[in-house]
């Protein structure tokens, strides 16, 4: 991919990554505004997702019995491997316009001063992307969390008790000494969503550009990869599509590094 | 643990402690309720809109012309066999080789790498492997074709089955290594004959589950086996996919073949699910 | 069951060689400042022994105090530990075991362990002759005879004949503990080691065992570790008494439990400590 990207990589050099021009038509090729919809993206992602996933995972392990647990976690061990072009599919015609008439709408009018929540709503975009994304990324996170709050031996929680602290409280220490671990599982969440390609694509609304509104369409490096590759116009415009992919390499092997490095420490401190 | 002190909340007001309590506690229920929307949501809707179309046409006939009604995904899905096949031809056991490498040779540095590159290899995006089997082989093949796709499929395979081969294989008590070297038996036999036929069963369920991954990827197979929509069986060529054809059915604007996409799609989440409960079954009893 | 004096065991003559090479010798087993680390740390240090030919040695000793370690290094289990050191000798039939493939070691020393450990996917029959199998051996009707020959040594024969083809998982504790020791008595060796053989057994199943083992003295050199002081005083000639790594003690069993030579001895075969 390194040798396949040279084209791309001696013409724009460093700019590419800080040029927002993307015309294949005239040759102009900067990453910018995808990596600025990815990071985005994946990052509003992690925000709706991560809270979620800790109270999930809390419900699973401190709160359920049994009987309740196994069939849960069974549904949402499928829901991380359901394909994510039927999560695409499933964006299109029915989240996207569900955030168009609903969401967006209801957005708009308690925080529409802000400029994140202003001007039209198409339904798909950025945020719509990022509400696909945290659902693909909350089982990563949970099932992560629920294992290290399993871990915790169980006379720490009575200790808790013990002491007269409310449920509430003892799940609060809890989630306070796993939080390394919990770090971990959301940067593992933040790789796989930085990656997710299908599902992105196909609600993102595939526009290079930059705009301050979540509502807005926006363009990831994974999706202009999925739709110009195929098709793509002259050898610069390939070699300008692997860099993207070098990038993206480079950011997920990174952030997948710093992960698996999180929940290496965090598991051998449990054992 | 190091953290063994407990910091109880100052003495606030015990009915607000409680109050906070039931919150949070509530917080949490909710949340394992919209987790688990989605899916029902998904999993509903798709059954809905799939299961009216999904009739002996759509398994048996090729896709029609545009503006045409009717027709089937046959071809997507004989190349999503194809391909898949080509996948588990790679995929099965370089995955399985490294797993056992892993949990039986475990110490030493090249098997610590190993693990490494698998666990790095588990958090690349499938698209950048679709480039990669772009590079290694449509590039100097000069065209799109079903072994490119079946390639990358492959690579997506291997760190699941070795992830999963390497559980199974650690699963295996000791006790039952050193009973088979006892007899006098080299090692890699025991390995062979004695570990791995003892975890057989798990580790066809995890190659299991990594087909059914397998089969829903989109994302390598745009660049690679490219799609067809003719009936296409040779390696060599263009292939169709049933998740490329889900794709290209699905943001087309012809109500006929979302309806046929969405058949496609209950296909495969039927499969994960019926995958994911059979492991489910497999993986509780033993052990 | 009387016990009997070293001196008083004849070296049976057999037409089979039994040394690892083809060579003969009286002593069965000997260590020579036999010592194993596990990361850098003693399990086991100088321990020097002999074991003669056709006597049942018991080793005993406080709990950690590396009687596991001592009988694993004589099949060269350690191999398989990384973290594991192995310094000394060991001599089996007045030859290096270094010198020789692990394997082939292993051939000639078997070894029986605490807990029964058929192989579960296997039926009895298979379990039987999964050595010589495993091995190569296929030929069904050798196969045949020499399961039936070793499942009868084992006492076993009676109750399973009917059922070679089911599942060993689906045999009792006490039966599965024969039909390892059957597996193991297959493969032919001279020496058989066995870590606590009958601690997971109820007594009717040790009782069992314990008579197999007093039965195969005339065949086979027998090294078993066990907690068990009165097992060791029923069935054993010879005791070694392990303490901290050490070797304290090595004598006749009867003298063991009589007149120790040494207080720790005394103090741990009367139940003072441990
Ligand atoms: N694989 C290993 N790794 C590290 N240390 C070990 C290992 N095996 C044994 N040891 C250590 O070596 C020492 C001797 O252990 P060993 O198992 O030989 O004791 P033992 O006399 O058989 O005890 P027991 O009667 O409980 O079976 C112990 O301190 C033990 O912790
Ligand atoms: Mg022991």
């Amino acid at each position: 991919m390194f040798i396949d990207s040279s084209e791309s990589r001696d013409r724009f050099g460093f700019g590419f990554i800080f040029s927002s021009e993307w015309d294949p038509v005239k040759e102009e090729f900067g990453a910018l505004p995808f990596i600025y919809g990815t990071i985005l993206s994946s990052i509003i992602a992690l925000i709706i997702s991560l809270p979620v996933s800790i109270g999930v995972a809390v419900f699973l392990s401190e709160i359920v019995h049994k009987s309740v647990k196994t069939p849960v976690s069974f549904l949402i061990e499928i829901l991380a491997a359901i394909p994510s072009i039927i999560y695409g599919f499933w964006g299109i015609y029915v989240l996207a316009p569900f955030m168009r008439t609903t969401v967006q709408p209801m957005l708009q009018s308690v925080f529409g001063f802000l400029p994140f929540f202003k001007g039209q709503m198409f339904g798909t975009g950025l945020l719509t992307a990022s509400v696909i994304l945290a659902i693909m990324i909350t089982p990563i996170i949970s099932s992560i969390t629920r294992d290290i709050l399993n871990a915790i031996p169980v006379s720490q929680r009575e200790a808790a008790y013990a002491l007269g602290a409310t449920k509430w409280e003892a799940i609060k220490m809890a989630l306070l000494n796993a939080r390394s671990g919990i770090l971990g599982g959301s940067v593992l969440g933040l790789g796989r969503a930085i990656g997710e390609t299908m599902a992105v694509t196909m609600v993102i609304g595939n526009k290079a550009q930059i705009k301050a509104s979540l509502f807005e369409p926006a363009y990831s490096m994974a999706s202009v990869i999925a739709n110009e590759f195929a098709e793509a116009s002259g050898s610069m415009h390939i070699s300008s599509l692997i860099e993207i992919g070098l990038i993206l390499f480079g950011v997920t092997f990174v952030i997948n590094s710093l992960a698996r490095l999180l929940i290496y420490s965090v598991t051998r401190n449990a054992s | 643990m190091k953290q063994n002190t407990l910091k109880l909340s100052k003495p606030v007001n015990l009915t607000r402690r409680k109050v906070t309590n039931s919150v949070m506690i509530s917080l949490c229920v909710i949340a394992g309720v919209i987790t688990i929307l989605p899916l029902l949501y998904i999993f509903f809707y798709t059954t809905k809109s799939g299961i009216s179309s999904l009739n002996p046409d759509f398994f048996t006939q090729l896709p029609k012309p545009v503006g045409e009604t009717g027709g089937g995904m046959a071809n997507a899905i004989t190349g999503s066999l194809i391909l898949i096949g080509i996948g588990g031809l790679i995929g099965i056991p370089v995955g399985v080789l490294s797993g056992i490498y892993i949990s039986e040779y475990s110490g030493n540095i090249t098997s610590t790498v190993v693990k490494f590159i698998t666990d790095i290899l588990s958090g690349v995006p499938s698209i950048v492997i679709g480039i990669f089997a772009y590079g290694i082989i449509v590039l100097p093949m000069q065209r799109f074709s079903a072994l490119a796709g079946g390639f990358a499929l492959g690579i997506l395979m291997i760190p699941t089955v070795t992830k999963v081969t390497e559980e199974m294989l650690r699963l295996i008590p000791q006790s039952l290594r050193e009973a088979s070297l006892a007899l006098g038996v080299s090692r890699w036999k025991t390995t062979l004959r004695i570990v791995l036929t003892t975890a057989s069963s798990g580790i066809v369920t995890g190659i299991l589950l990594a087909t059914a991954r397998a089969a829903g990827e989109t994302a390598p197979l745009l660049f690679t086996s490219f799609g067809n929509s003719f009936w296409q069986t040779n390696i060599d060529e263009p292939m169709a996919a049933l998740p490329l054809q889900i794709f290209a059915y699905a943001i087309s604007p012809y109500e006929d073949w979302h309806r046929q996409a969405w058949a496609g799609a209950f296909v495969l989440i039927f499969l994960v699910f019926t995958v994911n409960l059979l492991v489910r079954y497999v993986t509780r009893k033993k052990y | 069951m009387e016990i009997q004096e070293t001196e008083d065991i004849v070296t049976e003559d057999t037409d089979e060689t039994d040394k690892i090479s083809g060579r003969e010798s009286k002593t069965a087993i000997q260590t020579k400042k036999l010592s194993v680390y596990f990361n850098d740390r003693p399990a086991i240090e100088d321990i020097s022994l002999k074991i003669k030919r056709n006597t049942v040695t018991a080793i005993i000793g406080p709990s950690g105090c590396g009687k596991s370690t001592f009988l694993r290094s004589l099949n060269l289990m350690h191999d398989m530990t990384p973290k594991a050191r192995v310094y000394g000798e060991i001599l089996i039939q007045n030859e290096d075991i270094t010198e020789f493939n692990a394997v082939d070691v292993r051939k000639k020393v078997g070894m029986v362990f605490q807990k029964p450990n058929p192989f579960p996917t296997m039926t009895i029959y298979e379990n039987a002759v999964s050595g010589l199998k495993l091995n190569g051996k296929t030929k069904k009707s050798e196969l045949d005879e020499i399961a039936e020959k070793n499942l009868k040594y084992a006492g076993l024969w009676e109750e399973v004949k009917d059922r070679l083809k089911t599942p060993a998982m689906s045999l009792s504790g006490g039966q599965q503990q024969r039909l390892c020791i059957a597996r193991t008595i297959a493969v032919r060796p001279d020496i058989i080691l066995m870590d606590e053989p009958t601690s997971a057994l109820d007594p009717i199943s040790t009782s069992k065992i314990e008579e197999l083992i007093y039965n195969f003295k005339n065949h086979y050199t027998i090294v078993i570790v066990t907690h068990n002081m009165q097992q060791a005083a029923r069935i054993s000639d010879l005791t070694a008494f392990f303490y901290l790594g050490k070797l304290i003690e090595y004598s006749k069993t009867r003298r063991m439990f009589t007149n120790p030579k040494e207080k720790l001895t005394e103090a741990y075969v009367t139940g003072k400590f441990g």
